[in-house]
């Protein structure tokens, strides 16, 4: 690629990604403006040739930044709870603010909250108590502003725990509730 | 050779293992208590080999009712009640001895005869007993307890040992038996390529398990139709707990449940027309009841607390449900009438699934103190509660319809496997399983 060209691309990249960095509205009319543009290189044809292929580009690095952000809030998408407790302890606040970013930013992502409780107990009870881990870190998503739509929920109890060795320590990893985009 | 004789045999041993039940059942306590009583092996004429020694399954059938210790030493092994020398039985202190006989009479037809008799009686009378009535000297018989004469073909035997059984328990304790009983469960084996969770009906000593269902999400909470035809189940194969009625014979399903939220603890009324679930759609937990016609709902709890695990009295008119309404979780009765509701339990940190026995008598229950989780038994007139099993992580208990043992899950190992305890506590059993883990056992109606 010529020095030209690669200054050309970082001239329009770079706005872009500083956009995608920013809030979901401009998010939203980013996209309008994309459209449009395609729409217009269509229109005028061949010599546009090379606009095309950098606007190609561009979605590809965009794209590539928020599957990145979603790794990240997959690897932080469990929040433990106490024995017989729904309480999220405030070590998560963080973890969940990331996650309700997240969420506002893109309007048309949605997550499902996993409710789960350990093996101790009945399967019945700790379906109750599954949900209940499952609603307190729904309420606190929807408290931080993320839209109720974006957000589904589903208890497992004791059926699907982490670890199955049955120590305490496994006990404390299936106290959870997990997040599942 | 010889080698090659003994790897046949080996190889022959681990294929008889396999097409062995899942589910063997090893009783870990009990035998001392329980009364002797010797089933005598079954003569047989005919072609080949009998089909299967009906003798050994009445005595499997008799050690696991938990009143019977049929391991007893035989004086002698008499097939017909002219042979039975009474004084040598009565010496070796049993009370009883079931003596039998089989003969084939066609291609896969066999007559099998049956006899109980009692050797106390036998040895006053010489089992010539004789009453007077109405001033005129009768024969009784009275030592004969029970006596059958069958026909039937071969894949018929062991159904009719479990008769032979119900009819003999029932001679001797007045309780109907209840071995030809089914028990339904959920068996997780993750070793499986896919759909690991799996609903599974076997007889109730584990013989001819069938699978009824494979499902790669969760499947919960089996409950019986009264007529035995049906099972309810609660399973997660659409992402989200739902509801199903399936036919055990047909193998049709029904959706009945799929609300927003919990969809669970299904349990049917007596009269089977009714359904008691879980339902949160409403906001938290709580029990409804459907009509199974209509479909229509009933609410039945309204409690800002959790409320769950119903399960209907005998006579169908109350429901007894875990509620977490005054604090921690303990169990509760409603009255469907008046919805008058009442505090069951008051000992222990928690109880939990409670059911009442099929007398009316007792609360059946898992309950927790200091911290350890054991199936427990309340009497419903003195209050006195009783735990029942000293195993690990108890839950899902569930009665037999005689009202004599219950089934419940816990772990052993690493693993969770079925165990029988009687409702005095007395008899116990594990049910190991030869993989996965095995829960949610429920116990059939009378079949």
């Amino acid at each position: 690629m010529q020095p030209s060209k690669i200054v050309k691309a970082l001239a329009i990249a770079l706005p872009i990604l500083t956009l995608a960095a920013c809030g979901s509205t401009q998010d939203a009319e980013q996209q309008v403006e994309e459209t449009n543009q395609a729409q217009q290189t269509e229109q005028v044809e061949t010599p546009a040739n090379v606009e095309v292929s950098k606007l190609e580009k561009e979605k590809e690095l965009q794209m590539l930044e928020r599957q990145k952000q979603q790794d990240m809030l997959r690897q932080n998408a469990v929040i433990r709870f106490e024995f017989d407790q729904a309480r999220i302890g405030s070590e998560y606040f963080e973890i969940l603010e990331a996650h309700a970013s997240f969420l506002r930013d893109n309007p048309e992502a949605k997550v499902v909250v996993e409710g789960h409780t350990d093996e101790r107990g009945t399967p019945e009870y700790n379906i109750a108590l599954g949900e209940r881990r499952a609603k307190a870190v729904v309420k606190y998503l929807q408290n931080l502003g993320v839209s109720a739509s974006q957000i589904s929920q589903v208890s497992y109890g004791e059926e699907k725990p982490e670890n199955t060795s049955r120590t305490e320590a496994a006990f404390a990893a299936n106290r959870r509730a997990v997040l599942v985009y | 050779m010889k080698r090659i004789v003994f790897l046949f045999v080996c190889l022959f041993s681990l294929v008889a293992q396999k097409a062995h039940a899942t589910l063997e059942i090893l009783i870990t306590e009990g035998l001392d208590t329980a009364r002797p009583i010797a089933i005598v092996p079954f003569s047989y004429e005919g072609d080949g080999v009998m089909p299967l020694q009906l003798a050994d399954i009445i005595k499997a059938d008799l050690a696991r009712s938990g009143k019977f210790n049929p391991g007893v030493k035989m004086p002698q092994q008499p097939t017909s009640e002219a042979d039975v020398d009474y004084a040598q039985w009565v010496e070796s202190g049993v009370e009883a001895i079931v003596i039998g006989r089989v003969k084939q009479t066609a291609f896969d037809q066999y007559h099998v005869h049956v006899k109980l008799l009692d050797v106390v009686r036998g040895q006053v009378t010489g089992g010539f007993g004789r009453t007077i009535e109405a001033g005129e000297q009768l024969e009784t018989n009275d030592h004969i307890l029970y006596e059958a004469d069958v026909s039937v073909e071969s894949r018929r035997f062991r159904y009719l040992a479990h008769h032979f059984s119900d009819n003999i328990f029932k001679s001797l304790t007045g309780i109907p038996g209840a071995f030809k009983t089914k028990i339904a469960y959920v068996l997780v084996d993750n070793e499986k390529e896919s759909k690991p969770y799996q609903l599974v009906v076997a007889d109730y000593d584990g013989y001819g398990e069938k699978v009824l269902l494979s499902s790669e999400e969760p499947l919960m909470s089996p409950s019986w139709s009264p007529d035995a035809t049906k099972l309810a189940y609660v399973t997660f194969e659409n992402r989200q707990a739902q509801i199903y009625i399936q036919d055990l014979y047909s193998s049709a399903r029904q959706k009945i449940a799929s609300f927003p939220g919990i969809n669970g603890s299904p349990r049917w009324s007596p009269d089977g027309k009714k359904m008691a679930l879980v339902l949160s759609k409403d906001g938290n937990p709580e029990i409804y009841v459907m009509d199974l016609i209509t479909k229509r709902l009933r609410r039945i709890t309204k409690n800002r607390n959790i409320d769950t695990e119903p399960s209907w009295s005998p006579d169908g008119k109350e429901i007894v449900f875990t509620s977490e309404r005054g604090g921690k979780p303990q169990l509760y009765s409603v009255n469907l009438a008046t919805r008058k509701v009442s505090r069951l339990t008051f000992t222990g940190e928690m109880n939990l699934g409670g059911s009442i026995t099929p007398d009316g008598k007792d609360l059946v229950m898992v309950n927790r103190t200091r911290g350890n989780y054991h199936i427990g038994r309340l009497d419903l007139n003195s209050r006195a509660l009783q735990v029942l099993t000293k195993t690990y992580l108890d839950e899902s208990p569930s009665i037999a319809p005689n009202g004599t043992m219950i089934i419940y899950s816990t772990l052993h190992g690493q693993n969770q496997v079925l165990a029988l305890v009687s409702l005095d506590g007395r008899f116990k059993a594990r049910l190991p399983s030869g993989r996965g883990q095995v829960k949610a056992p429920a116990w059939s109606p009378m079949m």
